[in-house]
């Protein structure tokens, strides 16, 4: 640590309010992106306290140091191997019990440590007085109380924090007798350096944290003998498992912690009280639920929609004016379609939709609402192989997929997430559905169009079952907490919102203007022409497409909606019914439906989870459309449909 | 009230509950063969010790509490069936009165020996799968060892069992290795106190309060939670294990 420099991580279970201590202290000085390699969001950002700069970094909420969920490893791995030279605990004082569990784990790594014993309002109206002196003794780290949201305590916080840093380190506070001697003798034993204390590398190979036993064992492979040997003591005196027996360690001396320091008075039954009963009421949780999420995407699209066009008027207004500039000749248009038209596609089909989007999701999650629709939709969304978390990005998809696929981080494995992902890309988004309704229902008949939409829904239901049974890891349901409703601040989610969409623009434009590009150049250099002689046998003998589909199909990548202009433009007729039969309508429409998300979609995919993942997802979607599109056209056929 | 007979109502509930019914008194007098005034004043009863809710002119569910026995006593029959049918080649009509006599005698340590040599059987002779043990084991080479330390076991059921309001203990949590973790780190830890709060329609989540909040649990998750729902404050107590009835609290500290 330099003089005038300091790092400080905040630490905590989730819904503790730690985004809006990050929020209030850095301000508009924060940078969010993600942890090198995975899909985690790491907030960072910088404040001055006294001629301090301070950096603060907000790691994921989280409830372990296990290695369940990548959102535990990266906070592990920067807590023990970066070393912040302070951390900041947020502990909920409403739920001090579990979040204390936590603490103890934190404690066991040794860092320099403050808690922030938070959102005291909220569990003195629940009847919870918490004494934060005694709280401090027991814990042996300093506790500042706060309320972040109305930034009570934060300048105490900061103050406590720099003093911490030049402070000692705190300790693991020992467990049981019988399993902290065993501790001991394992550390005893323990001759190989590691960035990790070393009683923490002991309790971690009791607990058979698979990462330090290879860090262990592949230098010392003797010590698993005498590990064992104490596991085994350990079992039968306890007779659980070890894991189990650990657990309950570090919850007893929470528990024990939290009395001791708790003094109950009794509350009032209070309006919030029946607001959170009538939320998850088998009959009252769904009507509300139905309203609000009604309301939510309509107000969402809506509101993206109305956006959207109003964007895409002022560009239309641009090319015009840029063409009445320039003159329209091949150079110019060729700099407008390859270099600008990629730009415009993002800034005209995605934001849009992903600015409220984001601003409305981190509003619904702050205010504890979220959890109660996972909680209701659980059983719905288990039929597609996912959980209750991934109702939300699944009906985002019906406005836009790009959404969706980044909504899927509210899934907390790789494996649910990419499931989600995967199923989310898969629904029929606003664009998809202007090319049924505009080709299938107004020329072959609405019911037909209802015909596709089913179609798609046993789809996602039988790919997203496959992809339940094929994606790695051992499936896990539902289990969160269920956090009571608060107030979400106003001035943090528009700051999250905003530092979002800024890394989302800088992520994925650059995917979607060379892609655009690509397309474009080999458009001018004729291989569209070669391209599409090549999917012939595909288009026009497999799916009974005339041949100029080919191109539609791969300009469709850039933008679903525009496929029937382009169509129409190349057949020279926008009267589709005098061009395609209905067969091919309906055909064209399903392949359209299914066959690849759009480029903003695989952007985001590979944002999210990486290029070959998104590579994958396209081409299982491509492979299932043109599959399913021959099958379709020919039992349409046999059905005696033209 | 002899304890056979509070068996007896709270297996022929089971049966129907399990077919995802309410046992209603009517079917229920059809099916024990007891005249009607007699059904309500013993569902009355068993109402009020906890083992059932009623709900007039709809049926009798089994409680958490009631679960654990009926799953006891249906096990014991199943196993029982099975023994009697496969291995002594009773004919198959005769081996459920048989088995509907015996299953009230036979002590919960004998049924873990029977299950152990028939090789664990997971269905009846009527293909209606046997409860699964309330042991806390992984094998039948641990159940060996456990099923000594007792000869009758506490009251023991699933976490999605227990009802509204109704108050447990975890025992012990079964299944995958990761999730019975990720429960645990919850603060779902053998001996933690948790009381149900609600269960979400159409085979939802459950929603228990557990250490001073609120979580939410998958059914299948819940599935894996054994709770203990015997508490000692029960006017009704089992007449028949030979020594002091089991405490709790005794077993956990």
């Amino acid at each position: 640590m330099s003089e005038n420099k300091l790092n400080i991580a905040l630490a905590g279970n989730a819904n503790v309010g730690k985004s809006v201590i990050f929020n209030q202290l850095t301000g508009l000085h924060q940078h969010v992106g993600n942890w090198p390699g995975k899909t985690v969001e790491r907030a960072e950002g910088t404040l001055n306290y006294e001629g301090r700069e301070i950096d603060v970094i907000d790691l994921p909420g989280i409830y372990s140091l296990t290695t369940y969920s990548i959102e535990e490893v990266v906070s592990r791995e920067y807590i023990a191997v970066e070393q912040p030279d302070v951390i900041i605990n947020v502990v909920d004082a409403s739920a001090l019990e579990r979040n204390l569990a936590f603490t103890v784990q934190l404690l066991e790594l040794m860092p320099r440590m403050v808690v922030a014993l938070n959102q005291i309002d909220i569990a003195e109206a629940k009847g919870i007085i918490i004494y934060p002196e005694e709280l401090s003794e027991a814990l042996g780290v300093p506790v500042v109380p706060t309320v972040a949201i109305k930034g009570a305590g934060l300048t105490e916080l900061i103050k406590a924090a720099i003093n911490a840093a030049n402070g000692p380190q705190c300790k693991p506070i020992p467990y049981g007798t019988e399993v902290e001697n065993r501790i001991n003798r394992i550390t005893e034993n323990l001759n190989i350096e590691t960035p990790y204390p070393k009683r923490w590398v002991a309790v971690k190979l009791l607990e058979n944290d698979e990462t330090i036993e290879e860090i262990v064992y592949s230098t010392t492979p003797d010590l698993k003998e005498l590990v064992d040997e104490e596991k085994q003591q350990i079992e039968a005196i306890h007779g659980h498992e070890i894991s189990s027996i650990i657990t309950s360690e570090r919850f007893s001396i929470a528990s024990r912690i939290a009395e001791d320091v708790t003094r109950y008075v009794v509350p009032e039954v209070s309006f919030k009280d029946r607001l959170e009963e009538a939320s998850s009421h088998p009959v009252i949780g769904y009507i509300v639920m139905a309203l609000s999420i009604l309301t939510v995407f309509y107000s969402i699209f809506s509101f993206g929609d109305w956006l959207a066009s109003l964007l895409d008027t002022f560009f239309i207004a641009l090319k015009t004016s840029y063409y009445d500039m320039f003159g329209v000749t091949s150079v110019t248009k060729f700099i407008w379609e390859a270099g600008v038209d990629g730009f415009i596609g993002g800034v005209v089909v995605a934001l849009p939709y992903i600015g409220p989007f984001y601003l409305v999701l981190g509003l619904l999650e702050d205010s504890g609402y979220l959890a109660r629709v996972a909680y209701l939709m659980d059983s719905a969304m288990h039929a597609i192989g996912l959980h209750g978390k991934g109702f939300i990005p699944v009906m985002l998809g019906f406005g836009c997929n790009v959404p969706a696929v980044l909504g899927a981080r509210i899934m907390e494995t790789e494996r649910e997430r990419l499931i989600c992902a995967f199923v989310a890309s898969l629904v029929p988004c606003a664009a998809r559905s202007i090319v049924i309704m505009g080709l299938v229902a107004a020329y072959v008949g609405f019911r037909w169009a209802i015909l596709l939409y089913l179609i798609d829904f046993l789809l996602i239901f039988a790919l997203g079952r496959i992809a339940y049974k094929v994606a790695p890891d051992e499936p896990v349901g539902l289990i969160m907490e269920m956090p009571g409703f608060r107030l979400p601040s106003a001035k943090t989610s528009a700051q999250r919102t905003w530092f979002r969409l800024k890394y989302f623009i800088y992520e994925a434009f650059p995917i979607m203007m060379i892609g655009n590009f690509v397309i474009q150049v080999a458009a001018i250099l004729g291989l569209l022409g070669i391209v599409e002689d090549f999917m012939s046998p595909i288009t026009v003998w497999w799916l009974g497409l005339p041949t100029a589909a080919g191109v539609v199909l791969i300009f469709g990548v850039l933008r679903k909606e525009l496929t029937l202009i382009l169509l129409g433009s190349l057949m020279g007729t926008t009267n589709f019914a005098t061009i395609l039969t209905p067969v091919q309508m309906f055909v064209f429409a399903f392949v359209v439906m299914v066959y690849v998300p759009c480029l903003s979609t695989i952007a985001a995919l590979v944002k999210e989870f990486g290029t070959r993942k998104a590579f994958i997802i396209s081409i299982v979607e491509i492979g299932v459309a043109v599959i399913l599109g021959g099958i379709i056209m020919r039992i349409l056929i046999l059905l005696g449909l033209p | 009230m002899s304890s056979a007979s509070v068996e007896e109502y709270l297996e022929a509930i089971y049966n129907f509950n399990e077919k995802g019914k309410l046992a209603k008194n009517q079917d229920l007098s059809e099916k024990l063969k007891v005249s009607p005034p007699s059904v309500t004043q013993m569902i009355q009863r068993l109402a009020e010790d906890g083992f059932v809710a009623y709900e007039p002119y709809k049926g009798t569910q089994l409680t958490g509490k009631g679960m654990a026995l009926a799953q006891k006593v249906v096990r014991k029959h199943r196993l029982l069936e099975v023994f009697l049918y496969e291995t002594l080649g009773l004919s198959r009509d005769r081996v459920h009165e048989q088995a509907c006599k015996m299953e009230h005698s036979i002590t919960d340590e004998t049924t873990s020996a029977l299950c152990k040599a028939l090789d664990k059987p997971e269905r009846c002779i009527d293909d209606d799968p046997i409860p699964e043990c309330n042991l806390n084991v992984q094998d039948c080479e641990e159940c060996e060892v456990a099923r000594t330390k007792h000869t009758e076991q506490p009251l023991i059921t699933q976490l999605n069992n227990l009802k509204p309001n109704e108050e447990g203990r975890v025992a012990f949590i079964r299944g995958g290795r990761q999730s019975s973790r990720r429960i645990q780190e919850m603060g779902l830890t053998p001996g933690t106190l948790l009381k149900m709060v609600n269960a979400a329609p159409f085979n939802g989540p459950v929603e228990v309060e557990v250490r001073g909040t609120s979580l939410a649990l998958g059914r299948n998750l819940a599935g894996q939670v054994y709770v203990e729902v015997e508490d000692e404050t029960q006017s009704w107590k089992r007449p028949h294990p030979h020594g002091p009835h089991h405490n709790i609290q005794s077993q956990m500290k």
